[in-house]
């Protein structure tokens, strides 16, 4: 089977690489979705808020989704359902399989890489205690509820403040459950303000900031939890605990971009981001191989995801028709002073598109701050910004033409500076 | 009236139940739980020991020896993941060698190969073993098991060769009549010639119904980190460390599935059911480990968990027929080399068993046993040959270990099969990787739905009340 562009994941950033794609030119295009149907993990996401920046209106997942599968339908790009990438080889060869057609491989020109992330588990964050059923990541009990119709608990402790988490308390409440408490382990909350307010504020749940889980109680099912009060260092403080009687907890305790397969294809990761390295295209160390999405980094909005999708699949249609573009140099953007990384990390200004949005997360609150970009040491912008969060995606946008006045700049320094 | 009633499906019991089948005999074995390796056999270093650790002429020594030595013909006949991977005792520089020559002694007297081995020729081995570390024994004949499926297996085995499993049955009373024996359960009433208790951290309380030579067994617990497959190669050799004034020390250890393993710990628990982990165990671990094994990348845990070790205060194994219980035969105080040595204490308690009951050799005994297929084993055209018979394989229900609906299906239809997400999990490893089941458990909630069947709101964790969800929305 030959494909001239491969795309790994049928979720937002998928389709709408392959829209944009299409739309630039390349017809031979093959999405491959492991799940039952296209959308990812928006068909899940039942409440609304989606879409605001993309269609100026407020969207539920699968709407939103829905937006883009349709374009995908109109422009008679094919997709494989139930089909799962087992390999993606560095000479894009990539291997999948499912049930009709057993293994197989396709040789492709170019692959977009969109295999979203996965939540961090109970193991990953060695939370102690026993090992009971009623532990779940708040993206399964999503799905448990919203997809198959089935409550997962009756009275329920969430751990972690991330969106998915906080969309769960006021989910779990609405179906009938009890949500005890979130506990977020860091001063601050995760997830976006909005969230905050109508998932907990408005359901008189209370967040308790700087508090972990302690200890689970319970051998079969889950009988008890127990959170206390963490320190600067992040460990309980003795004296701080707080128990309370339930069957669930919850755990929303950030998302890590699934990058197995991006690995077995010899992409270079970001262990900040745990995502691919990339250039001003979106395209890893290995040419050719595009990511985006949310297996590039994990985003606050699919807005975002779709955008920069968007980007990913017009520069791979670029690739695919033009082949490697040909750049003497290439400038690195340095994340300092509360910037924990950068998307893309590197630039190349002769053939970088005429303006280029660069994504990246705070790593702390900052109030009445503002982003200050320099072109090796001369500040050339410094925006205001009067609240920043870890859990809500900043971006500067370079233009090509004002690059193009610093020729001898080796590089580009993002941070964030008093107002 | 049976011939024998075996107490427990844990490796021990399920390895004596196979080796009485190869008798022709009416036996049972009698489990709480809802799933066979649903204890101590569950929660260990998944390790098959050399055997120059135990003391020289116990059954310890014994027994893992022999036990070790049947492995290799076992896990063919049995097809389990079994792996002779080597081990090392490692001996830093501020540890007494002479701890190392003891060892050898002990080794020469079980009969165990060994050899000590110097700095240089380790690093080239182990590149990651901590700068600290100056000479090792190392043992060739170490091992690696999977612990689930090789009790699993002998518990399938056992199974078609007509022995009885009653599963979710939790034995309440036994009491010796003059030539026979009353067990009662939670459930029926069985009757047996003769009971072997292979009952685990219980098995002194079944002993002491019985018997007037009171056991004592002290719950060990041991907490582990289990690793990503990412840092499987950290290490290829079990790296054990010498006892030193901060303890017994940990184990760092590849699996026979390619993860990582880190532990245990050893705390006295006064709760036989006390598999809770604590911070401060946990914690531990990442600092012990590092003594032996550097750049132990405890970032990368993708569970943790704890194990119970019955401890027979006086230390030994206690195998054989109660003195004053003719028929009632004790597999008891079985913790470490207690998964090496289950094959051996199989087939030594079996035969006095046999003895006793005077059974005869069963002609019909089958012992070989298929394992659960694993496609990734298969070349490509033979997978495609699969999927197109069975399309079931080439649906992949697990992402992280890539485990498809076939392996569920065969896991839930075969012999003792898979009732609940951890029996399927333990069969097929759905669920066992780095997204610890957050993606697969609703579709294997489905396929046990439709394949048992059962109702959704009876699919537990591991049976009981470890239900998963409470009922329908807004019914709840």
């Amino acid at each position: 089977m030959k494909y001239d562009l491969v795309i790994v994941g049928g979720g937002p950033a998928g389709l709408a690489a392959a829209i944009a794609a299409k739309d630039n030119g390349i017809d031979s295009i093959l999405i491959i979705e492991r799940d039952r149907e296209l959308g990812g993990i928006l068909n899940q996401c039942i409440h609304n808020g989606f879409g605001l920046h993309t269609f100026k209106e407020e969207l539920t997942g699968p709407e939103y989704a829905s937006r883009f599968i349709a374009q995908v339908e109109e422009r008679g790009i094919e997709y494989k359902l139930n089909t799962m990438v087992m390999d993606i080889a560095n000479d894009k060869t990539v291997t999948a399989m499912n049930a009709t057609d057993g293994m197989f491989t396709i040789e492709a020109k170019a692959v977009v890489l969109a295999m979203g992330c996965r939540e961090r588990s109970r193991g990953a964050l060695n939370i102690p205690g026993y090992r009971p059923a009623g532990i779940f990541s708040a993206g399964t009990a999503q799905r448990l509820v919203n997809i198959e119709g089935y409550m997962p608990g009756r009275r329920v402790v969430i751990l972690g403040s991330g969106d998915i988490g906080l969309i769960m308390a006021r989910r779990m409440t609405l179906e009938g459950a009890k949500v005890l408490a979130v506990a977020e382990l860091m001063p601050y909350s995760g997830g976006l303000k909005r969230n905050i307010v109508q998932c907990l504020d408005d359901f008189d749940i209370p967040l308790y900031l700087s508090h972990t889980v302690v200890d689970i109680q319970g051998k079969e099912r889950v009988e008890g939890i127990t959170i206390a009060e963490v320190g600067p260092d992040r460990k309980p403080i003795p004296g701080t605990e707080i128990h309370y009687d339930c069957d669930t907890l919850l755990l929303s305790c950030g998302l890590l971009p699934e990058n197995e397969l991006s690995k077995t294809a010899g992409v270079e990761l970001s262990p900040i981001t745990s995502g691919p390295v990339v250039n001003d295209s979106l395209e890893t160390n290995i040419e050719g191989v595009f990511a985006c999405g949310n297996v590039l980094h994990v985003h606050d909005l699919v807005d975002f995801v779709s955008q920069e999708a968007t980007n990913a699949g017009k520069n791979a249609a670029k690739y695919i028709k033009e082949g490697k573009q040909n750049a003497t140099k290439e400038i690195e953007i340095l994340p300092v002073d509360g910037v924990r990384y950068t998307v893309p990390k590197y630039i190349r200004p002769e053939v970088m598109d005429d303006t280029l949005t660069v994504r990246f997360l705070v790593g702390q609150v900052f109030k009445g701050c503002a982003i200050a970009t320099y072109f090796g040491d001369e500040l050339i912008s410094k925006r205001k910004r009067p609240v920043m969060a870890p859990g809500e995606m900043e971006q500067v946008i370079l233009k090509k033409s004002q690059l193009a006045e610093y020729p001898d700049i080796e590089n580009i320094t993002i941070k964030i500076e008093e107002a | 009236m049976y011939d024998v009633a075996i107490v427990g499906a844990g490796v021990v019991g399920s390895a004596i139940a196979r080796e009485l089948s190869k008798y022709k005999v009416n036996a049972c074995v009698i489990e709480r739980d809802e799933d066979v390796c649903n204890g101590t056999s569950k929660a260990n270093s998944a390790i098959v020991h050399a055997g120059f650790d135990a003391k020289p002429g116990t059954l310890k020594a014994k027994l893992n020896v022999r036990g070790n030595a049947m492995m290799d013909e076992l896990s063919k006949e049995l097809d389990f993941p079994f792996k002779r991977n080597g081990s090392l005792v490692v001996c830093t520089k501020d540890q007494d060698p002479a701890l190392l020559d003891e060892l050898v002694e002990k080794a020469k007297a079980n009969g165990v190969e060994v050899q000590i081995l110097e700095r240089d020729e380790l690093i080239e081995m182990e590149p990651n073993l901590a700068d600290d570390v100056v000479k090792a024994l190392y043992a060739p004949t170490g091992a690696i098991v999977c612990p689930f499926h090789l009790t699993m297996a002998l518990a399938e085995n056992a199974a078609d060769n007509g022995v009885e499993f009653f599963l979710n049955t939790e034995v309440v009373k036994i009491e010796k009549k003059d030539d026979y024996y009353v067990i009662t359960t939670d459930k029926d009433v069985i009757e047996a010639k003769t009971v072997v208790n292979a009952a685990g951290v219980y098995a002194d309380k079944f002993n002491n119904m019985v018997s007037e030579n009171k056991l004592e067994i002290i719950a060990r617990r041991g907490q582990y980190c289990l690793l990503d497959k990412d840092a499987g190669n950290h290490v290829s050799k079990t790296i054990f460390q010498l006892p030193s004034k901060m303890g017994k020390g940990v184990l760092v250890t590849p699996t026979v599935h390619g993860n990582l393993l880190v532990g245990p710990t050893a705390e006295d628990i006064d709760d036989k059911e006390g598999i809770n982990t604590t911070a401060e165990g946990l914690d531990s671990l990442g600092v012990t480990s590092a003594q032996s094994v550097k750049n132990v990348p405890m970032r990368q845990v993708i569970t943790s968990f704890a194990g119970l070790r019955a401890h027979e205060v006086k230390g030994d194994f206690v195998i054989g027929e109660a003195e004053d219980a003719k028929g009632f035969f004790n597999a008891a105080g079985i913790e470490s080399p207690g998964l090496s040595s289950a094959p051996a204490i199989g087939e030594m308690v079996a035969g006095l068993v046999a003895e006793s009951l005077g059974l005869e050799k069963n002609p019909e005994f089958n012992g070989t046993r298929k394992g659960i297929l694993n496609p990734a084993t298969l070349s490509v055209e033979e997978r495609n040959e699969l999927i197109k018979k069975q399309p079931a394989y080439g649906n992949i229900i697990c992402r992280c270990e890539m485990i498809s609906e076939g392996e569920i299906l065969d896991a839930i239809h075969r012999t003792l099969g898979a009732r609940s997400l951890d029996g399927v999990k333990r069969r097929t490893r759905a669920g066992m990787g780095r997204c610890q089941a957050g993606f697969c458990s609703p579709k294997t909630m489905e396929i046990l739905e439709r394949e048992v069947p059962m109702s959704m709101f009876d699919v537990t964790k591991n049976g009981k009340d470890a239900k998963i969800v409470f009922g329908y929305n807004k019914k709840i």
